[in-house]
Parts: structure tokens; C-alpha cells; sequence
């Protein structure tokens, strides 16, 4: 248990449902379920489901942006409720998180060398030389020009700022990294890119990720283990080759069904 | 989705292009008059000490009343014989210091209310809201009246009085901008960077809420100068002898009828201020509204502005097809003279034939789809060259009034997302009975049963119940079936579907797709469908035709294109494209692919 990077057991996330000013109860939803799952140090887990089913909340309780109703989370070993009473700092040194959307991810009045320099500055304690080092040395590491510190969000693609957001995660030079759809806003030719960036900076820096998709054929590209989502509940879990091969549930057999498919129309 | 499509066909070098915010303020022609002037009355009360004036204060029983123009006393005196000049540009210095401070003060602390209950959100939100809300219960002259009362007359606490009255509108609007701000992403960034929430609000939220802050205090601080003077009026700012331009109006009000000089002048001169301020502040906000910037409210045409080089004739066996589009070329108007977003391309659609048009964003897909109808916002497109044939009829060289009957009548469009589409305050059956109804002259219970009808067509549960719901209540599939039902509503030809599948889930997607397939098997419809994903067009087209930068690369069967690929393009993009069974095969494949050619790409 120990080796894990990152262990849910039994998490659950309520929205609503608080006691209002005049006594009444709002709506409740129950947006994850009972959920216990393991990521080992390493790996890439990847958590697939539809809109709604509560993979987004999930990652984001496991960063500490959200704080789970009841279950339990222990972060390369450490209670995130003790990591949650030490602030975002803990965390942040931790486990990063890259966002769907690079565009909104990136403030629009900062530089991108202001971006990068604040989790190097905040979170590494390093010096005005190191922090310059680093960041010319993040940008190499996601194959993007050194000039582009001086430039803001604007003036890059989607693909770049998506690079430039992963760099900004790594600055942090955590051992964990939740990536919530990073390719899915991305053409194509860009997102493969970006998958075989991913790929080649988990083995260069070591990390385990968490990739949360909708789309099975990227979710089976980049993949060890898959856990299948389904309105707030993980439904089933398995190895990448094993799940997609012979889907278990039928919800799963479902969503795989569903997917089109090139072949098809070729052959 | 046409903002969109504008965005990526203008180049990055561009967006520098566009006039400065300061060049925007000086083409408002009332904006510079009012920039003009208020500097002007600033320059002159701010020289007041130096200017040659006699003292204002100074009393001289003999000279009362002079009338304007008179020796020495160029507007005249007052009751006391004091040069009304001086006391002119000496209280007018006051009214702007004071009005000036006063605004200064309440956009300090009203921005930071709302920053701070926009920031924390929930219940304390809510607690400083209703406070906020409290000071804006009473009438606001009232409630400076009362804190004048508490704290005594004069020209201090005016001033602070001025400023609380006026919190209220900065909290306000503040809060509002905050709120949206901090649920964005890179929010969340910064706090996974480690920054501390005070941090995040005064480095990551207050430069993005700082232009709001800037045009509210420009269109409010007019006011604040007319408030002060009401006070001063009223005797409960400036103290005589001390001349500011309410207390002038003040003094001068018994005079009205036998000297109105002496109450005019002021009165002027609030008149100026306010009204240069107003229309400066106007400008500015004006200018740094990015919308308004980007030319958001020049209303684009009801057609696409046309200005075609030639009009080519079909080619040969193309009589028959529902859609023929040759050398269409579309261009964006930009500083630098036209840019072409889709550079002459031709195709044709059968009837029940599917035509995918696949590319990349900035492909210029989106901008096809749209010029076959002349629906390319006009200012900045325009329809450079080539024609458009429905059924052998040229669209393009048709009126205004004869390209709408073809809009949602013989040709009707589905777009990706249903929610922006359909009108939130109306219920779905009203809006696919409008659809019906601006085509055909039906009764509204007709047309009302026609759209239950529809609904049905589209296999929504239960439609006879479901047509009396509104959008957000339905699930995005069942929106877009809505989208559907409202194109199908006068049984056209031709259905130009634009991503309609991108914004859904992958089991609705196929659920929809499974749908198009079957309207176009039972009516023979012709369907010209965009998307950016080979697995769709896989799925459902019959042909295809791969875009880049505007042109089509290569085009044939589908089975052909896929199976296939010639062009380079096409090889590289079916490459990148993850095939279900591969696995960890996939990244090793695109470890393979040559460097992609950077200098062809936008950035």
C-alpha cells in the first residue's frame, strides 16, 4: 500500500444539500460515489467517463481543489487531510494538475516567464538564478523556444499553451500529475503530439499519472490501467489491454461500442 | 462559432495591428471634444496659484455686483464685490479635487468589497452583499445628507460622504467581474503554484478587474463633482468664505432674478465639467470593452457582402447534384487588404449523398459551410469568387429577400452547440414551430402540431410532453435532436450539419449520427456534415473532402481517402488519429512521423 502514489478509499463528494438560511435543505447530488481506487507509483491510471460522471471531481478532490464529503486520501503516502491543513503549498509540491482548456488555464495579463516562475518561486524556494535556469530548461523540456517567456497566452496555439501549462505543472517538479482531458480540446495532429510529450516526460522524470478522458482510443494509447466511471461510481477496473479487449460491465461494453471507428468505412 | 472561425484565419501578427485603445478614444469624436475640454479646465485649475487673479476671498463692499465684462472684474463680482473669475477657477479647482478624491476613495474600497465577496463566494458573499445592498436602500442624497448630519458641514466630510454613497456601485460591479474571474482555471493554477489567496487576488484577479475598475470610476466621478456641489449648495460642504462651485450656486441663488450672472457662471462651469467627463468616461469605456474593440457592435449584414472576381459555370455532370460549389473563395478584411479563409475550392453534394468536409481549426471548413448561404458576417467577410448552385439555381447573386427562402427552407444548418443555438426563454415546441412557421403560412396550432410531429421524427420521448420544456431541461443529445427537428421543420434538401456531434458524449454521439443516417436514408436528403473527427466520417459519409489552410488537399470515397490517403497531409493526420485496439503501438507510430513543416502553421 505504501508504494501507491496516490489511494482513494471509499471517497464521496456532495454538492448542495447544506441547511439554507430559512431551514430548508438545496438539492443534493452525490457527484462521486464510494469511490476507492489506486494509482501506483509510475503508472498512468486513466479514469474514462461521459460528461456528469464525476471524473473531473474526483482529480480535483486528489489535488486538494476540492474537499471531499467523507473517505479517506492518502497522497504518496501521506493523509490529505493532514497535506490539506498545511495549505496548497503541501499539496502543490506533491501532485499537479493540467487543465482541459490551456487558454483558460493561463492568466491573460502575464507573462509566460511570470506564469512558470510562480510555482518555482513559491514552491521550490528557489533564487532569481535558479528560477531563470529552470524555466529556460522547462521550456526545452517541452520542446518550445526560450523566447516565449517574454510572450503572453495570446500569442500562442492551443497546443503551445498546452505545453506551457504541462511546464508550469512540472516547475513544481511534483512526483504526481491528474491531467483532466489535456488533449480533448486540441486538433489532432496536436494532440498526438502532446501524448508522446506526456509519455516521454513520465519516463524522463519519473511520474505516475492520473488521465482523465472521454475518448477510449487515447485513453488506450497512453494507458496501463483503465477505471471506468459511471454516474459518480467507478464500475470497473482493469489493465488496458485486458479492459478494452473484454469489457466486463456493460456500461463499458457500451462506451466502447459507441466509439467510431476508422476501420469501418476503410476495410 | 463565425467569431471563432474569424479568430484563427487572422494571423497573430494582426492582432498588433488593431488600433490602440488610445486611437479608438480619439476616432469618438464626442470623446476627444469632452477629452479636450475637461483637460483644458484641469490645466486651469491646476495653474490657479500662478495665474494672475486677485484674491477670491477678498471682500470689497464698493465693487458689488459689477456686471460681466466690467474693468478689473472680467466675469463681474458678487454680492461681496469678490472677482467671480477667481472665485471660478479657485472653486472649481476644489469641486475636481474634491470630486476626484471622493471617486478615488470609493473605487478603492468598493473594489475591494468586491473583490473580496466576489473572492470568498457562499455565505460571506451573501453577508456583504445585503450590506452592500443596505447603503443602496436609501436614496443616496439622503444618505449622505445623514452621514453629513452625524459627522458635521464641511468640505472633508462631504467628501467622505460623497465616497460611502458611492461604494455601493464599485462593490457591485466589481463583485460581479470577480466572481466569474475566480471560478476560471487559472485560478485554480495559481493556487496549485502555491500562492495564498490574498496573493491570488491582488496578482491574478485585480489586473484582469482593473480595466472595470478604470471605466467605472471614469463615468462616475461626473457625478461625484455634481454631488459635492448639491452638498456645498445646500450649505454642508465648502464653509464660507472658501469658494467651491456649489457653494457659489449657493450663494448666488437669492440673487437669481436681479444678478442671475452671479449663479450662472457656476452653473456653467458644472455644466462643462460633468458633461466633458460623462462623454470622456463614455469613450474610454468605449474603447477598453474588448468587445466593442474587437467591432462587436457594427452589425454585420443580413448577406454576406459579395464582390466576385467571376461566377464559374458547373462543370460537366454536376447538372444533377443538389449542391455544386465551384471556386468558392472567402475572404476576411483585414488592415493589410483581403485574406482569403477558403482559397477557391469546388465540390458537389447528391442528392442523399453525404459529403464530409473534415480539417483542422483555422481549416476554413466552418467559413465554407457558411458562405453557401451568404452567412458570413459582413463586416469583415466577403465572398471574393466563385458560385454556389442549389438544384442549378446560383444562391450567391440572389437578393436579400430570396437567399432568407432558402434559409431553413430548401437548405437548413445544425450547428455544434444546441444550448447557444436555441433561445433559453422559449420552449422547444415554440421554437420548431417558429422554424415551421417562417416558411410556411400555417396557423399557430398548426404549426404547433407540426413541431410535435417533428419531435417525433427526431425519436424524443414522449413529444406531445416534451415539447412544452425548455432547452436547459432537456440533455445535450436531446437539444441537438431539437437542432435537428427545428432543420428538418420545412423539409429541405440540403441539411449543412457543423460539428454536431463534438460537443456530445461518444454513446449520444452515436445515437445522433445513427439518427442522420436514417432522416437521409427516408428523405433522401443531401448532407453536407463538417467535423474534424475520421472516426464520424468514417461512420457516415459517402465521400470526403480533407481541408488545410483553406483548401481541399484531396477528396474522393471514403473508403478510398481512409483506406488509401495520397495527399501527405492526409497520410499524417489519419496517422495521428489513436485507432481503438493499437495501444501504447500508437505514440511509437507518431515518434515515427517526419517534423511537421512549422513555418506552414500559424504559430
Amino acid at each position: 500500500m505504501t508504494a501507491d502514489a496516490i489511494s482513494v478509499t471509499n471517497l464521496t463528494k456532495t454538492f448542495g444539500g447544506q441547511r439554507s438560511l430559512f431551514g430548508g435543505r438545496s438539492h443534493e447530488v452525490k457527484a462521486v460515489k464510494d469511490v476507492t481506487l489506486a494509482l501506483k507509483q509510475g503508472e498512468t491510471l486513466a479514469i474514462v467517463g461521459e460528461s456528469g460522471s464525476g471524473k473531473s471531481t474526483l482529480a480535483r478532490m486528489v489535488v486538494g481543489l476540492e474537499t471531499p464529503t467523507s473517505g479517506e486520501m492518502q497522497i504518496a503516502g501521506k493523509d490529505a487531510a493532514v497535506l490539506n491543513a498545511e495549505g496548497p503549498r503541501a499539496f502543490g509540491q506533491m501532485i499537479q494538475y493540467v487543465f482541459q482548456d490551456p487558454v483558460s488555464s493561463l492568466n491573460p495579463r502575464k507573462t509566460i516567464g511570470s506564469i512558470l516562475e510562480t510555482p518555482l518561486r513559491l514552491l521550490k524556494g528557489y533564487d532569481r538564478a535558479k528560477r531563470k535556469a529552470r524555466m529556460k530548461e522547462l521550456m526545452d523540456a517541452v520542446h518550445m523556444p526560450a523566447d516565449s517567456l517574454e510572450r503572453y497566452p495570446h500569442e500562442f496555439s492551443g497546443g503551445q499553451s498546452q505545453r506551457i501549462a504541462i511546464a508550469r505543472a512540472l516547475a513544481a517538479e511534483p512526483q504526481i500529475m491528474v491531467l483532466d482531458e489535456p488533449v480533448s480540446a486540441l486538433d489532432v495532429s496536436v494532440q498526438a503530439q502532446v501524448l508522446l510529450l506526456l509519455e516521454d516526460l513520465r519516463k524522463e522524470f519519473d511520474l505516475s499519472y492520473l488521465f482523465i478522458s472521454h475518448d477510449l482510443a487515447v485513453v488506450e494509447s497512453i494507458s496501463d490501467r483503465v477505471a471506468v466511471m459511471f454516474f459518480g461510481e467507478v464500475v470497473e477496473v482493469g489493465s488496458s489491454e485486458q479492459l478494452f479487449r473484454s469489457p466486463q460491465h456493460e456500461y463499458t461494453e457500451r462506451l466502447i461500442s459507441s466509439a467510431p471507428r476508422l476501420e469501418t468505412g476503410a476495410n | 462559432m463565425t467569431a471563432q472561425t474569424v479568430d484563427t484565419a487572422v494571423p497573430a501578427k494582426e492582432k498588433a495591428r488593431r488600433p490602440t485603445a488610445w486611437q479608438l478614444l480619439m476616432n469618438n469624436k464626442l470623446a476627444a471634444a469632452g477629452f479636450y475640454v475637461i483637460s483644458a479646465i484641469v490645466l486651469i485649475a491646476l495653474l490657479s496659484p500662478i495665474l494672475p487673479l486677485p484674491d477670491p476671498n477678498a471682500t470689497a463692499p464698493a465693487d458689488r455686483l459689477k456686471p460681466i465684462f466690467s474693468e478689473g472684474h472680467l466675469l463681474g463680482t458678487d454680492q461681496l464685490g469678490r472677482d467671480l473669475l477667481a472665485r471660478l477657477i479657485w472653486g472649481t479647482r476644489v469641486s475636481l479635487l474634491v470630486g476626484v478624491s471622493a471617486s478615488l476613495i470609493a473605487a478603492f474600497f468598493g473594489s475591494l468589497i468586491g473583490l473580496v465577496a466576489g473572492y470568498a463566494g457562499g455565505r460571506s458573499d451573501n453577508l456583504i452583499m445585503r450590506g452592500i445592498d443596505m447603503l443602496m436602500a436609501f436614496p443616496y442624497i439622503l444618505l449622505a445628507l445623514a452621514i453629513v448630519a452625524a459627522l458635521g458641514p464641511g468640505l472633508l466630510n462631504a467628501l467622505y460622504a460623497i465616497a460611502i454613497v458611492n461604494i455601493p456601485f464599485f462593490a457591485r460591479n466589481v463583485r460581479g467581474i470577480t466572481l466569474g474571474l475566480s471560478r476560471r482555471e487559472f485560478v485554480d493554477a495559481a493556487r496549485l503554484s502555491g500562492k495564498s489567496h490574498v496573493a491570488i487576488v491582488l496578482t491574478e484577479i485585480l489586473p484582469n478587474v482593473l480595466p472595470i475598475i478604470v471605466i467605472t470610476m471614469s463615468t462616475t466621478v461626473g457625478w461625484m463633482i455634481l454631488e459635492t456641489a448639491g452638498l456645498s449648495f445646500l450649505g454642508l460642504g465648502a464653509q464660507p468664505p472658501q469658494a467651491d462651485l456649489g457653494s457659489m450656486l449657493g450663494q448666488g441663488r437669492s440673487l437669481l432674478f436681479t444678478n442671475p450672472m452671479v449663479s450662472i457662471i457656476p452653473g456653467i462651469m458644472v455644466f462643462l465639467i460633468v458633461m466633458s467627463i460623462n462623454l470622456l468616461g463614455d469613450g474610454v469605456r468605449d474603447a477598453l470593452d474588448p468587445r466593442l474593440r474587437a467591432g462587436a457592435l457594427s452589425r454585420p449584414m443580413a448577406v454576406t457582402r459579395i464582390d466576385r472576381r467571376s461566377v464559374p459555370e458547373p462543370a460537366k455532370g454536376d447538372d444533377d447534384a443538389a449542391l455544386v460549389v465551384a471556386e468558392l473563395e472567402t475572404s476576411f478584411e483585414t488592415t493589410r487588404g483581403p485574406e482569403p479563409a477558403v482559397k477557391g475550392i469546388s465540390f458537389h453534394v447528391r442528392k442523399g449523398e453525404c459529403l464530409g468536409l473534415i480539417g483542422e481549426s483555422g481549416s476554413g471548413k466552418s467559413v465554407t459551410a457558411l458562405s453557401l448561404l451568404g452567412l458570413v458576417a459582413s463586416p469583415p467577410g466577403v465572398i471574393t469568387n466563385g458560385s454556389a448552385r442549389i438544384e442549378g439555381r446560383g444562391v450567391l447573386g440572389l437578393s436579400e429577400s430570396e437567399i432568407s427562402s432558402f434559409r431553413g427552407g430548401k437548405v437548413s444548418y445544425v450547428f455544434q452547440d444546441p444550448l447557444t443555438t436555441l433561445h433559453p426563454l422559449f420552449t422547444i415546441g415554440d421554437q420548431v414551430a417558429e422554424a415551421v412557421r417562417a416558411h410556411q403560412p400555417a396557423s399557430r396550432s398548426d404549426a404547433y402540431a407540426k413541431a410535435v410531429e417533428l419531435l417525433k421524427t427526431v425519436r424524443i420521448p414522449d413529444p406531445e410532453a416534451r415539447a412544452s420544456a425548455y432547452p436547459h431541461e432537456l440533455s445535450g443529445g436531446q437539444r441537438q435532436r431539437v437542432g435537428i427537428a427545428m432543420a428538418l421543420a420545412n423539409d429541405p434538401d440540403i441539411i449543412i450539419a457543423d460539428e454536431p456531434t463534438t460537443a456530445l458524449d461518444v454513446t449520444v454521439q452515436a445515437e445522433i449520427l445513427r439518427l442522420l443516417q436514417v432522416l437521409r436514408e427516408e428523405r433522401g436528403l443531401a448532407l453536407l456534415f463538417i467535423t474534424h473527427d475520421f472516426g464520424v466520417v468514417a461512420e457516415i459519409c459517402d465521400r470526403v473532402a480533407v481541408m488545410r489552410f483553406g483548401e481541399i488537399v484531396e477528396a474522393g470515397d471514403t473508403a478510398t481517402v481512409l483506406g488509401n490517403p495520397q495527399h501527405d497531409y492526409t497520410k499524417r493526420l489519419i496517422a495521428c488519429v489513436p485507432k481503438p485496439g493499437q495501444g501504447r503501438a500508437f505514440l511509437d507510430a507518431v515518434r515515427k512521423l517526419p517534423a511537421r513543416d512549422k513555418g506552414a502553421r500559424r504559430t
